[in-house]
């Protein structure tokens, strides 16, 4: 891997220890009750997240999936607006409608949190065609997992973008199971660069847990959609290292599998690298440790401050206001 | 005005909302080469482009989440689904994405999406062509569900869903393409949610919408011969619904008659009632009756389709036993 600046380096160390902590808080918090619903957790694939969101512009559209903290917050979606939508609180990103689901923020382009697997590729698709029929260089990166390529929606929506050449980059995040159904499992053709290939989408595969690895594929692959020569898939092959959500046993896949994918860990793995290369030392993890400690407690408290929507709202936003847009 | 079938004005809507909105684009299966399944959109391919008008491969699910996307993305996109049938595959988009992105987001977003689709039955088209399920639609908070029943509304409707801030899904009757009917090509969008008396009467209350409207105005002239005044309420607008107006008539007429072309178990007609019910229970002389298709999908043969489906006969026999003039 060619290591980037030292500053560069650190930062993309700071974000993936930030969903990291974030996540190990939101774990915490889910087992006291503050944070209720389902909520699946991102930890081990923060390299992709990461990754791909540093070739992204401000003017890109991100869809995503209902394992998104890690997205919404490489976005920079305010980790307390985050944490507080967790908790269900007005001064949450979705004003706590939609929960760890369903984080939204459309001043940052970031267009949910889908929770129906393979709900957000076609909507991908009609953002990219909204942005070529308006003439702006804007990508839409559209992630999901491996078992949305299950979903008559991947093969329609990777057809539809190809067909008419749509700026999307399909992003799939293959971290090797379905809830607990393994892709060899429920797929005859587990390769899923060549599902993309056979409807007309060049792919990539990438090493998920590669931080570094996953941006440069995701600069190729963006550069390419931006460039008018139509859609992009990569696949970054990765793993969870937790349970799918906090209701699963963890019943279908052995602790050695999970112990080996853990010595791959995308983050231990970069400060290696960054150590070796002597562009971090100690003092420089404790410092990160410490912000996003901060942080971390900050967005708790943020949270833990917010308001609650009151019930006299519960039928607002159903439809737009009059007037309003 | 001017003389004009329901597909024409189906179509000058299309238009003028292609014209007047560079935003504005049409997408579906078969709309732009083809000229649309029903010939609505004949001509405009060749009038505004393929940009514009866009053939899509059969991906209903796909190409209106795609709809959803664009509306996202600052567009007015206008999707043609074919028939009301294959809507069924795109059910996922728009109960999950299109009807919830707006509340789910705290407000964040609009979807200005308009859905257009044929609907209904009565062309022997048998069990799998002849839905009429634009009351499971109408069952969605997020979404608003028109259904005209004039060739007028056709064009008036349709330009008022394109002026909705949020998705309107548009049920035209199938049956309905070819009615000739008179058309105010000057005047604005219609106003979506408000019911129209379309005969004013006395004696009873006949509640319908869409394909079922020309039969009940069929049937209220048979009637009329008969000494029978009955008053017939074109709904319009499914969601939201104009139960004032509803409820207004049967205050004078003190009878209410529901014809509705989808399956009486829990059916369209049934939501009408409960309102009357709820709202009208003193108003009434006697309960309140629902003319809907018979329980069967839907027959090829033509004398067995005919008998599944609300007759002007059958509304007014109906209407008949109500008034206790059973003959």
């Amino acid at each position: 891997m060619t290591l980037p600046s030292r500053e560069r380096g650190l930062d993309l160390l700071r974000q993936m220890t930030l969903i990291r902590r974030f996540e190990e808080k939101a774990a915490e918090l889910y087992t006291v009750g503050k944070i209720r619903g389902f909520l699946h957790l991102y930890i081990g694939e923060e390299a992709v997240a990461v990754g791909a969101m540093q070739a992204l512009t401000p003017d890109d559209n991100v869809v995503a999936t209902y394992r998104e903290h890690g997205q919404a917050l490489a976005r920079g979606i305010p980790p307390g607006a985050v944490m507080a939508e967790m908790y269900g609180k007005a001064n949450g990103c979705s004003r706590g409608r939609g929960g760890s689901m369903h984080l939204f923020d459309v001043s940052r382009r970031f267009h949910g949190g889908h929770a129906i697997v393979g709900g957000g590729l076609p909507v991908a698709v009609g953002l990219a065609l909204a942005d070529a029929m308006q003439k702006r260089a804007a990508v839409t990166a559209c992630f999901f997992g491996d078992g949305a390529v299950a979903e008559g929606a991947f093969a329609e929506s990777l057809n539809l973008a190809a067909l008419w050449r749509l700026p999307v980059l399909f992003v799939c995040e293959n971290n090797l199971y379905a809830m607990g159904t393994a892709l060899a499992r429920h797929q005859a053709q587990t390769d899923i660069v060549r599902k993309a290939e056979a409807a007309g989408v060049p792919g990539e595969a990438v090493d998920g847990m590669d931080v570094l690895a996953v941006e440069a594929a995701t600069r190729r692959a963006t550069a390419s959609a931006r460039g008018g020569q139509g859609p992009r898939l990569l696949e970054a092959r990765t793993y969870r290292f937790r349970a799918h959500s906090m209701y699963d046993p963890d019943l279908y896949r052995g602790k050695d599998e999970i112990e080996r994918w853990k010595a791959n860990d995308p983050i231990v793995r970069f400060i290696a690298a960054l150590r070796a290369a002597g562009r971090l030392v100690d003092a420089d993890l404790a410092a990160i440790e410490r912000s996003v400690a901060a942080e971390v407690d900050a967005a708790v408290a943020e949270a833990e401050a917010g308001p609650w929507e009151p019930v006299e709202d519960l039928l607002k936003d159903v439809y737009t206001p009059p007037g309003r847009r | 005005m001017t003389k004009m079938t329901y597909r024409e004005a189906a179509r000058s809507a299309l238009r003028e909302a292609l014209r007047s909105d560079p935003r504005v684009f049409l997408m579906g299966e078969d709309v732009g080469r083809y000229g649309g399944a029903f010939a609505v959109s004949h001509g405009l391919l060749a009038e505004f482009g393929p940009e514009r008008v866009r053939d899509t491969p059969l991906s209903e699910n796909t190409f209106v989440g795609a709809g959803v996307g664009a509306a996202l993305g600052g567009m007015r996109p206008i999707v043609e689904v074919m028939t009301v049938n294959f809507s069924l595959l795109c059910l996922d988009q728009v109960v999950n994405n299109a009807a919830t992105l707006r509340h789910m987001s705290g407000g964040q977003l609009s979807i200005p999406l308009v859905v257009r689709m044929a609907t209904g039955a009565g062309r022997q088209l048998a069990a799998q062509h002849s839905h009429s399920l634009e009351g499971w639609y109408a069952h969605i908070p997020g979404i608003k569900v028109v259904a005209p029943g004039t060739a007028d509304d056709a064009r008036a409707l349709l330009l008022a869903a394109l002026r909705e801030p949020d998705p309107v899904f548009v049920f035209e009757h199938s049956a309905l393409y070819p009615m000739e009917g008179e058309v105010d090509e000057a005047a604005g969008p219609g106003e979506i949610g408000r019911a129209v008396v379309r005969r004013a009467g006395t004696d009873l209350t006949v509640i319908t919408y869409g394909g079922s409207l020309p039969k009940t105005l069929v049937a209220a002239d048979l009637l009329a011969a008969e000494g029978i005044a009955a008053e017939v309420i074109d709904l319009r607008s499914l969601r939201p619904l104009d139960t004032a107006t509803i409820l207004a008539s049967i205050a004078r007429t003190h009878r209410a008659l529901v014809v509705d072309e989808g399956w009486r178990t829990g059916s369209f007609a049934a939501e009408v009632s409960a309102r009357i019910m709820e709202g009208g229970f003193y108003d009434l002389d006697g309960p309140v009756q629902r003319l809907c298709s018979a329980e069967v999908p839907m027959p090829y043969a033509k004398h067995m389709e005919d008998a599944a489906l609300p007759q002007p006969a059958t509304i007014a026999a109906a209407a008949r036993a109500m008034l206790g003039r059973d003959g």
